[in-house]
């Protein structure tokens, strides 16, 4: 019995070391962030950390983290929305022609300005549905994910190219006489002092966050993304609920799409290009797995802050955009891999505190 | 089978006089959520077959695991010949001499037969290319010794389940193994398979090589076993001379329970007609039904049990029933409302839920948490407003932890964490909080243990008494006599037999199934009838 008096306290001190260690790859994404953030505070201080630069970065942030909500819930079914950024393009050339070009209809020989306000709605309608088509194939036809949203990333691109023959819709100011002006403050007007566009990352993000954790529906969004022949049989409505998840990527990627456009003042067809990739990386990064199933909107604002705060402060470095490309890559690669040791890691530490029960 | 008493083996290492081949000392494997063995010794006697039997999450699996090298135990060593080895993975045991039929198939469906037998152990020609005409010969021969009529070229996903438990097999008689580990090879084999495996296990034997088998079907255990060792809750319980034990014996020793108490139902009350079912058909593709204009009654406080070969059908009227099949047609009214929808949701409002026979693939959610599981098929019963109330899921969560008895420390806990049982008990659980009338439970007991098989049956039994009209579907005779109250036989889609508790026995039962099918079942292949019984 004497060497076993010696053991407990041996272990408990072994214990709070692993505690510590699995308490840093659980927070990893924020210790990232919290690293990432303080490496740039020093080696560009003080201009880093000023007011003016943070708003820069969390304007960047948002665009980023809007694509990554909506990604969210659709590899949390085990999908993925290739087209995102093609949606984005065609949501701000949808937005540009409605204010330069207005509606027309030949038929009655009217051409109709629609206000902001309407704009706003039928561009994310319009967007909505492209979502909606996506789950649409891929629920009724059985197309995997990647494939449908592949297809509609080349068709959403060609669409907005085709609204204005690949050129750009400039100086999306509106008219008075029109009374659609006013675009331009979606993303440049502030609440508070606030840009609108985090304004609107702030309410997703909040919204996305209680959708997950406390609807029925989010739960299902797990369920699926877990099992989903399972989740079918205790009666969950697995196509709808895949539809709505496109619908709702489609829907973030709307609001990006006009914050851009409205930002720049102008709508260009290649707007968010290959804006997919940075949203799965962010997902990814947050923590949630691409067979679908586990993860939280959080560690994705978290991922998406991680990427946002890595590029611009590259930018700031003057770091050739070469090798931003391959520090960004190594991260997200990195993210994974540290991810697969946490998940190794949880299982030994419950091993250990299993032997430390009996 | 022997009726004696057990002389009871004095010392704990090595108690019988029989060379060991393989010896497993003080083994450990701690688990999250389980300590799966407990300082385990164990061992295998050359050119026997022992058996290993316990529970569920009793450690059987996880010791053969050990053995082969899939998992590393947390303590403990393996002596091979008196030598200490260290399987570090499955091609280091293979190295050795140790090979595995495991429990849950590991074939890969996209390749063919020939291919899967020699996955990994390919025969090339020149060093380079596979030797793809030695590698189909080798495989057919294998077949043929365990007289089976299957195409080396043909796809594993193209086979019936038994077919593929016997390439499993297959596959590990074409490695040169001194010890063979078999965990629950018989569990998808027809009684004529099964003869021709243990003809098989008596040659290996006779070869000098030693058999571990692990199996839940006792009496089968007893017939082919020279030892048999007990585990329960991760602990060697017992080793003993299979010459000088019981069934009755075995169930003690796993439970700790006297066993007639597992298996009695007394009668009860049956109640009004609670759902008809009228001409319930589902086309079979390529002409034929799989479910041929099925009509019945279901009472409520009825325990309706189904019964038929594989391929009869019974899982397919209750998956009807479910939703699960939109092609089926046939009219179901519950209390004489005529129930319209076809999808399971619908269905489940209806009054009509269905605990599924695959646990794993259509039953659990894997990556969430117990309370997340049980209340999946009910979360709008849950809510306040648009969101779910924490508080009255909880409260649901903990009355079915305590009503079904489901042994869980925390529910947040993942529901892999639970053993086979309270696994099952937690699907169970799911399926009561939506608020069914009719309670269709698909081999609720498949895969689980004694003890959990017993549970299952008190819970089944107090719910009928609730009122709820239960269907009851299992492979077992034995199991379908003690829980129904009356007996549905299907053969080939249709009903061939109805027999009241009264009536029923297992040769009514057996004969009944056989309808339509001459002498032997279809699930038979033909070559292997004629072994029937011989062995």
């Amino acid at each position: 019995m004497a060497t076993t008096n010696a053991l407990p306290t041996r272990k408990s001190r072994r214990m709070t070391r692993t505690n510590v260690l699995q308490f840093v790859l659980r927070g990893r994404a924020f210790i990232a962030l919290i690293l990432v953030v303080g490496y740039f505070a020093i080696t560009l201080w003080p201009q880093f950390l000023s007011v003016g630069n943070i708003e820069i970065v969390s304007k960047h942030v948002a665009q980023n983290a809007l694509l990554a909500i909506g990604m969210t819930f659709v590899i949390l079914t085990g999908g993925i929305d290739l087209s995102v950024g093609s949606i984005v393009g065609l949501t701000a050339m949808i937005a540009g022609m409605l204010i330069n070009k207005g509606i027309i209809i030949p038929a009655l020989g009217v051409v109709l300005y629609p206000s902001v306000w309407m704009i706003v709605v039928i561009s994310v309608a319009i967007a909505t549905l492209f979502g909606a088509i996506n789950g649409f194939v891929i629920t009724r036809f059985n197309v995997a994910p990647f494939i449908a949203t592949l297809g509609m990333m080349y068709i959403a691109r060609g669409f907005a190219g085709l609204l204005n023959n690949g050129y750009t819709f400039a100086n999306l100011v509106g008219r008075p006489e029109l009374h659609n002006t006013g675009f331009e403050k979606l993303g440049a007007g502030e609440l508070l002092g606030i840009n609108y566009s985090i304004w609107i990352m702030i309410v997703f993000a909040l919204v996305a966050w209680f959708i997950t954790t406390r609807t029925p529906f989010g739960r299902h969004v797990y369920a699926i993304g877990g099992n989903e022949r399972s989740a079918e049989l205790s009666g969950v409505r697995v196509k709808r609920t895949k539809l709505l998840v496109y619908m709702i990527s489609g829907f973030c990627a709307a609001f990006v799409g006009l914050i851009i456009a409205s930002q720049l003042v102008a709508a260009h067809p290649a707007t968010g290009n290959t804006f997919e990739l940075n949203a799965i990386a962010a997902v990814v990064l947050g923590g949630t797995s691409l067979a679908g199933g586990r993860g939280s909107i959080g560690g994705t604002i978290i991922g998406a802050f991680v990427i946002g705060v890595l590029g611009d402060g590259l930018v700031m470095s003057n770091v050739s955009s070469f090798w931003q490309m391959v520090i960004k890559g190594a991260v997200i690669v990195l993210a994974v891999i540290i991810d697969q040791v946490q998940a190794r890691m949880q299982a030994r530490i419950a091993l250990l505190q299993q032997q430390e029960m009996g | 089978m022997t009726q004696q008493d057990t002389t009871t083996p004095s010392a704990p290492s090595s108690p019988f006089s029989d060379p060991v081949v393989l010896r497993a000392e003080n083994i450990t494997k701690v688990y999250p959520g389980t300590v799966a063995l407990d300082n385990v010794n164990f061992n295998v006697y050359r050119g026997k077959v022992n058996v290993l039997i316990g529970e569920n999450g009793a450690g059987k699996s996880t010791l053969m695991k050990i053995l082969a090298g899939v998992e590393q135990p947390t303590s403990g060593h393996i002596f091979l010949e008196e030598k200490e080895i260290h399987v570090r993975d499955i091609l280091a045991a293979a190295a050795q001499g140790i090979g595995i039929i495991f429990q849950e198939m590991s074939l890969c469906p996209n390749l063919s037969v020939a291919e899967n037998i020699y996955l990994a152990r390919e025969v090339k020609q020149r060093g380079l290319t596979i030797d793809r005409k030695f590698q189909k010969e080798h495989t057919r021969e294998l077949i043929q010794h365990l007289e089976q009529d299957i195409d080396p070229d043909a796809l594993v996903s193209d086979l019936r389940i038994g077919q593929q438990q016997i390439v499993e097999i297959a596959r590990a008689l074409a490695q040169d193994v001194r010890i063979l580990i078999m965990d629950e090879p018989t569990s998808a084999l027809s009684t004529a398979e099964v003869a021709v495996l243990f003809r098989v296990i008596n040659e290996l034997k006779a070869e000098g090589v030693s058999i571990i088998y692990i199996s839940h079907k006792l009496d089968e255990l007893l017939q082919i076993g020279d030892f048999v060792t007990i585990l329960r809750d991760g602990k060697l319980v017992e080793t003993a001379r299979a010459a000088d034990i019981s069934v009755a014996w075995i169930i003690e020793k796993m439970v700790g329970k006297n066993p007639a108490s597992l298996f009695a139902r007394t009668e009860q009350y049956v109640g009004e007609v609670l759902m008809r079912v009228e001409d319930l058909t589902l086309p079979r593709a390529g002409g034929g039904f799989v479910v041929d204009h099925v009509s019945f009654n279901l009472h409520a406080g009825e325990i309706l049990g189904l019964y038929g070969l594989m391929g009869a059908g019974r899982s397919d009227v209750v998956d009807c029933l479910a939703g699960i099949r939109p092609e089926a047609t046939g009219k179901v009214w519950i209390n004489d409302q005529p129930v319209l929808g076809t999808t399971v949701s619908e269905r489940i409002g209806s009054g009509i839920v269905l605990v599924p026979e695959d646990r794993q693939r259509e039953g659990l959610v894997q990556p969430m948490s117990v309370h997340d599981n049980i209340l999946l098929a009910s979360l709008k019963s849950y809510m306040s407003g648009f969101f779910l109330a924490p508080g009255k899921e909880k409260e649901a969560v903990q009355e079915m932890v305590k009503r079904l008895s489901i042994r869980v420390a925390n529910v947040n806990q993942p529901i892999t964490s639970l053993s086979g049982g309270n696994q099952q008990k937690c699907v169970v659980a799911k399926a009561l909080l939506t608020t069914p009338k009719v309670l269709m439970l698909d081999e609720p007991t498949r895969g689980i243990d004694v003890g959990a098989k017993s549970e299952i049956f008190e819970i089944t039994t107090r719910l009928a008494q609730q009122g709820y009209g239960v269907i009851f579907i299992s492979t077992e005779l034995k199991e379908v006599l003690t829980m129904s109250d009356r007996i549905l036989v299907m053969s080939k889609g249709a009903i061939t037999g109805e027999f009241s508790r009264q009536e029923a026995t297992e040769e009514k039962l057996v004969a009944a199934s056989a309808v339509g099918h001459g002498l032997a079942g279809t699930t038979e292949p033909h070559g292997a009838t004629t072994n029937n019984g011989h062995n």
